[in-house]
């Protein structure tokens, strides 16, 4: 690669692992940090200070549940001092009308809130959070009432996804700005739980005709971001927009990652903001490296003349499925191994819904993970 | 929310969680939104900086078409097609 390196544009930081909702499908990783490892306020401060040095443009405070730092004001107000545009990500869960008042004060930018269905009992359900859902919509009504835009962030599954259509009525009556229609993403604690989410081919499609159709009802009042589980598609999501070109992600702890399922390969060598400056680690760091460009490449990908556009999509992907993390992406048509993993989600979707491992510090070694093709190619 | 259409006596403007800002550091004029990131072309940098809350599309259309000396129905056009498109996403309001 002779081109110069261009700065990531956004910084992901994880501000705590530490959750009061148990989604099955979160993105954190099975291995949580604990709390006594996280950083301390002065760290994030600093980060923030070189991230805008960067020139990077957006921060996204999340977690786990960023709320439950107490700091989170702070990081706000700092956010702002150097011109990064702030975006919590939240639960919502654990605020009130005077915290998120303030937050605003300090120039907070956007806040999305996830929701885990319509309908309140399964949604409390899903997340392992009794009244969860009814909090959540108490939260979502001021964060409007105070005049920040709002995210409705929708995660879809086999389990509520004939709820699309209540999900984009909610979002209108929420009068929220824009609504994220995400399918589970299959890494993590999502991929032990893939047979109680993915959703038959069928009901992605119809799905899709319900997005599509809404984007035009409600161009101008609801912006619809779609994500939809690539299992079922002909070539690969451009995962985090290419390895190592846009965005970076720091855990609680300090390590920075590709991206936050980044953690999931095994091997990879990750540097901390402890140790090294943001800037340093952007261009040095050997698992940004690693996977950056287009060297790494194997065939078909290298000469493929989408090797630029999809960036080989997901390494996380490539090695849950086929234990080699620098193999094609199986999502991608052209991967050996891309029927047999259509043809295995397919039955899974099909098949009944097994029990959700619920996500939580431990749970990774005390329940057995559910069968799937996680075995290397070999 | 109800969609907004721009006519020449709107007054466009970005809308609270909606940032039009110069990065220093990239030397780039950007579009910062919920999530998403714009980088307007040089004619899109133009017209945007006009969008000041208290011009009018009318104005921002006779300020341009002096200033590139062009005619007033082709700017007028291009500028009302191009805010209607960010109005529809959410980047400007009025």
């Amino acid at each position: 690669m002779t081109q110069a390196l261009e700065p990531p544009l956004a910084l992901l930081a994880e501000l705590s692992h530490r959750c009061p909702l148990q989604c099955p499908y979160c993105s954190n990783p099975l291995d949580l940090e604990r709390a006594s490892k996280e950083l301390d306020t002065a760290t994030w401060l600093r980060i923030m200070d070189e991230a805008a040095e960067m020139g990077m443009h957006q921060i996204h405070l999340s977690g786990g549940e960023p709320t439950v730092r107490k700091d989170l004001e702070d990081l706000v107000q700092h956010a702002d001092e150097v011109g990064l545009y702030s975006n919590l990500i939240t639960s919502g869960v654990l605020l009130d009308e005077a915290r998120l008042t303030k937050l605003a004060d300090l120039g907070l930018e956007h806040v999305q809130v996830s929701f885990q269905d319509t309908e309140s009992s399964n949604a409390d359900r899903i997340g392992g959070f009794k009244g969860g859902h009814a909090k959540k919509i108490e939260v979502a009504r001021l964060i409007r009432k105070i005049g920040l835009p709002l995210t409705v962030n929708a995660v879809v599954h086999r389990q509520n996804i004939e709820h699309v259509p209540d999900f984009l009525d909610l979002a209108v009556e929420l009068d929220a700005e824009r609504i994220e229609i995400a399918q589970v993403q299959y890494y993590g604690w999502a991929l032990k739980n893939r047979a109680a989410f993915i959703p038959t081919y069928e009901q992605l499609k119809h799905t899709t005709e319900i997005v599509l159709k809404a984007r035009d009802r409600l161009k101008g009042i609801l912006v619809i971001d779609y994500v939809v589980p690539d299992y079922y598609a002909k070539r690969p999501k451009t995962c985090m927009g290419g390895w190592g070109r846009q965005f970076l992600n720091i855990n609680p702890a300090g390590k920075v990652l590709p991206c936050h399922a980044a953690e999931s390969i095994p091997g990879l060598v990750f540097d901390n903001v402890q140790e090294h400056s943001l800037a340093w680690i952007w261009e040095n760091s050997e698992a940004f490296n690693q996977y950056r460009g287009t060297n790494w490449m194997p065939e078909p990908c290298k000469s493929c003349d989408r090797a630029e556009i999809d960036w080989g999509g997901c390494r996380c992907q490539a090695y849950a499925l086929t234990g080699d993390a620098g193999a094609t992406d199986p999502a991608c048509e052209l991967s050996p191994l891309h029927q047999q993993t259509f043809g295995l989600a397919m039955r899974e979707a099909t098949g009944e819904a097994p029990e959700f491992i619920y996500r939580r510090i431990g749970a990774d070694e005390e329940q057995n993970a559910p069968e799937f093709s996680g075995e290397p190619a070999e | 929310m109800e969609r907004i259409f721009l006519e020449e006596a709107s007054i466009p403007q970005f809308p609270r969680g909606v940032k039009f800002r110069f990065n220093r550091a990239k030397e780039q004029w950007v579009i910062l939104a919920p999530e998403r990131l714009l980088v307007p072309d040089e004619t899109a940098v133009e017209i945007l900086k006009l969008c000041d809350g208290a011009a009018s599309v009318g104005t921002i259309i006779d300020d341009l078409a002096e200033r590139f000396n062009a005619p007033r129905d082709v700017i007028a056009t291009d500028v009302t097609a191009m805010l209607q498109d960010l109005a529809d996403q959410g980047f400007v309001t009025a």
